[in-house]
């Protein structure tokens, strides 16, 4: 008999709709969808145990191995840069990476450019592509306020719509990379779970067509 | 050897049974200086993992390095006359810093090394000690082969060169399929060849499943000439009765600054990394000046702590509660218990520290035994 296959999902929205193509694609485990503070749920018929952990530490369950795949936003990715495979797009969760800065900032090549993100890493990469010296401000939220208060002179930040953008009266200045929810896989299981892990892909691939026609 | 290798941790298990297998196939242990001059790691930095080494002044006032890796040394001793092999192993520790962790690490490092004259032999015979190697630490292992000549000569057809090229085996080794196809469409790629290699970070599995796959993207003489070899090295594993372990896995793509041919890497069931890697590594001779070829692996003990192994279910065997006696009675009494095999701790009076037994034995009990006989 196959082994229990242990799926990390982000907690919330996105979790939700990970879910929801698990679902689609024959996993179900109802019990997720109860209102519990419980953490983990498990199916045993269909041989598979969710759990629901913080988004960003989705890759680290499991690049560890203690969740055998998992699905996280490819921000997460870029960020981290976790030693696991990147099986499928998901096609949910999509924003993109984005640097924005007030409406009337005009930039000056000339001096230091004051970055405030969450994700310091995608930042460095992108300005360090760009050649362009900067000294990066790493906030845990409400980054739209740093230039607002003059703390930074840019940001660097997820942009799903863009109003929060529009009411702080901030614009996108360039788009860093578009994002989406992958598939991840640990990649020890993906060797000694090989046809169970195939058959997950194979199974929301195939979901996925259904709705594309 | 079966009473000292119940004591052992897994690493050290591995260590000892490996070292005889090793030495079973011609191979000498080499051992070396705990550090080298920084020069030898500041020139070769692109064939080190990572750059972070520990440095420090030597007495004469040179910049001096730990170790943060093995084969540099070989490499640098190596006689390499390019006509014969030098097949040495090595157990040492290197100090690296691992990914996303704050500090150095002092990591135990099992290896091995042929260089030389490397044919078709010579890389069948380190790939089997690499699942024999395996096989030691769990009967529940699978050992991956890549050839790094297959995906340089795709990428070459493909036209992707610079930096879409380190692009491209990211994503083949993340088995990344839209990532692959998007560098394609940058680089302008032929359609088919291009679906090619999106297909690549599909294809894992065994021999006789994944090589059709592989010859059907098979493009020109030299992505032959990888896949021949794999053949070749396939069949001397055969016969060295470790094929069932082995899959077919082009994810694997190592490093491409060091590794020039076949790549392997290893994974036992219950560890969530790589235990161990290895390849062929001519690059580095090259470096050196030095004729011929290299191939070698090694296996980082360290991943071996995190394998559950029986835990013992008592410290000592006896407890011997000695008292006030004398030296010399205290002696006789654990030699008298040591004879009959059991572990023994002889204490003055019962400990607090956590220590357990499985019995606690009154010396006075043995000395008036000894009297009656």
């Amino acid at each position: 008999m196959n082994s229990i296959l242990s799926i990390a999902l982000p907690k919330g929205r996105l979790g939700e709709c990970a879910y929801k193509i698990f679902e689609d694609a024959g996993y179900s485990c109802p019990e997720i969808l109860s209102d519990t503070r419980k953490l983990v749920f498990e199916d045993s018929g269909h041989r598979v145990r969710y759990f629901l952990v913080k988004p960003s530490d989705v890759a680290i369950y499991t690049e560890r191995g203690v969740a055998d795949i998992g699905v996280v936003g490819r921000d997460i990715l870029l960020e981290y840069s976790p030693d696991v495979y990147e099986l499928l797009d998901l096609g949910i969760g999509k924003c993109r990476m984005a640097a924005a800065a007030k409406r009337d900032f005009e930039e000056d090549g000339t001096r230091t450019l004051r970055v405030a993100t969450k994700f310091p890493n995608i930042a460095k990469n992108y300005y360090l592509s760009q050649g362009r010296d900067i000294d990066i401000i790493k906030l845990n939220g409400s980054i739209e306020l740093a230039p607002l208060l003059g703390l930074a002179d840019v940001i660097v930040d997820i942009v799903e719509t863009g109003t929060t953008l529009r009411e702080n009266d901030l614009e996108v200045r360039s788009v860093i990379a578009n994002i989406s929810a992958m598939l991840i896989a640990n990649k020890a299981s993906y060797r000694f779970k090989n046809p169970q892990i195939n058959e997950i892909v194979r199974r929301i691939s195939a979901c996925r067509e259904d709705k594309n026609d | 050897m079966q009473e000292t290798v119940r004591y052992f941790s897994n690493s050290e298990r591995v260590s000892a049974v490996c070292r005889e297998i090793y030495s079973g196939y011609g191979y000498k242990q080499y051992k070396m200086s705990r550090f080298e001059e920084y020069d030898l790691y500041a020139a070769n930095r692109d064939f080190l993992i990572d750059e972070n080494i520990i440095t420090f002044t030597g007495s004469d006032g040179k910049l001096m390095a730990l170790k943060p890796d093995v084969t540099l040394s070989i490499v640098k001793n190596a006689a390499a006359t390019g006509r014969e092999q030098e097949k040495v192993f090595y157990l040492e520790n290197v100090y690296r810093k691992p990914k996303n962790t704050s500090d150095f690490k002092e990591i135990m490092q099992l290896g091995l090394e042929c260089i030389g004259d490397i044919g078709l032999y010579q890389m069948g015979e380190v790939i089997s000690l690499a699942a024999q190697s395996l096989s030691v630490i769990d009967k529940d292992y699978i050992l991956d082969i890549s050839h790094m000549g297959f995906i340089s000569a795709l990428a070459d057809l493909a036209g992707i060169s610079g930096g879409a090229r380190d692009e491209l085996i990211r994503f083949i080794s993340g088995r990344n399929a839209a990532g692959v196809r998007a560098v394609c469409s940058g680089c302008g790629t032929p359609a088919a060849l291009a679906e090619g290699l999106v297909e690549l970070t599909g294809v894992y599995g065994s021999y006789e499943s994944a090589m059709p796959q592989l010859r059907a993207f098979s493009a020109n003489g030299a992505t032959e000439a990888a896949l021949d070899e794999i053949a070749g090295i396939y069949e001397i594993l055969e016969v060295m009765g470790c094929a069932r372990h082995i899959n077919l896995d082009f994810s694997h793509t190592g490093d491409m600054n060091y590794y020039n041919g076949v790549t392997f890497c290893g994974y036992i069931k219950g560890i969530p990394f790589a235990v161990l890697s290895g390849g062929r590594y001519d690059k580095l001779l090259r470096m050196f000046g030095k004729p011929g070829g290299a191939v070698g692996f090694a296996i980082y003990l360290d991943q071996l702590d995190s394998l559950s192994q029986p835990r013992r279910e008592y410290d000592v065997d006896v407890l011997l509660v000695c008292g006030e006696r004398d030296g010399v009675s205290v002696a006789r009494a654990v030699q008298k218990l040591r004879l009959k095999g059991r572990s023994v701790l002889a204490v003055s009076r019962l400990p607090e520290n956590g220590t357990s037994w499985r019995e606690a034995v009154n010396i006075e009990d043995i000395i008036s035994e000894d009297k009656t006989n």
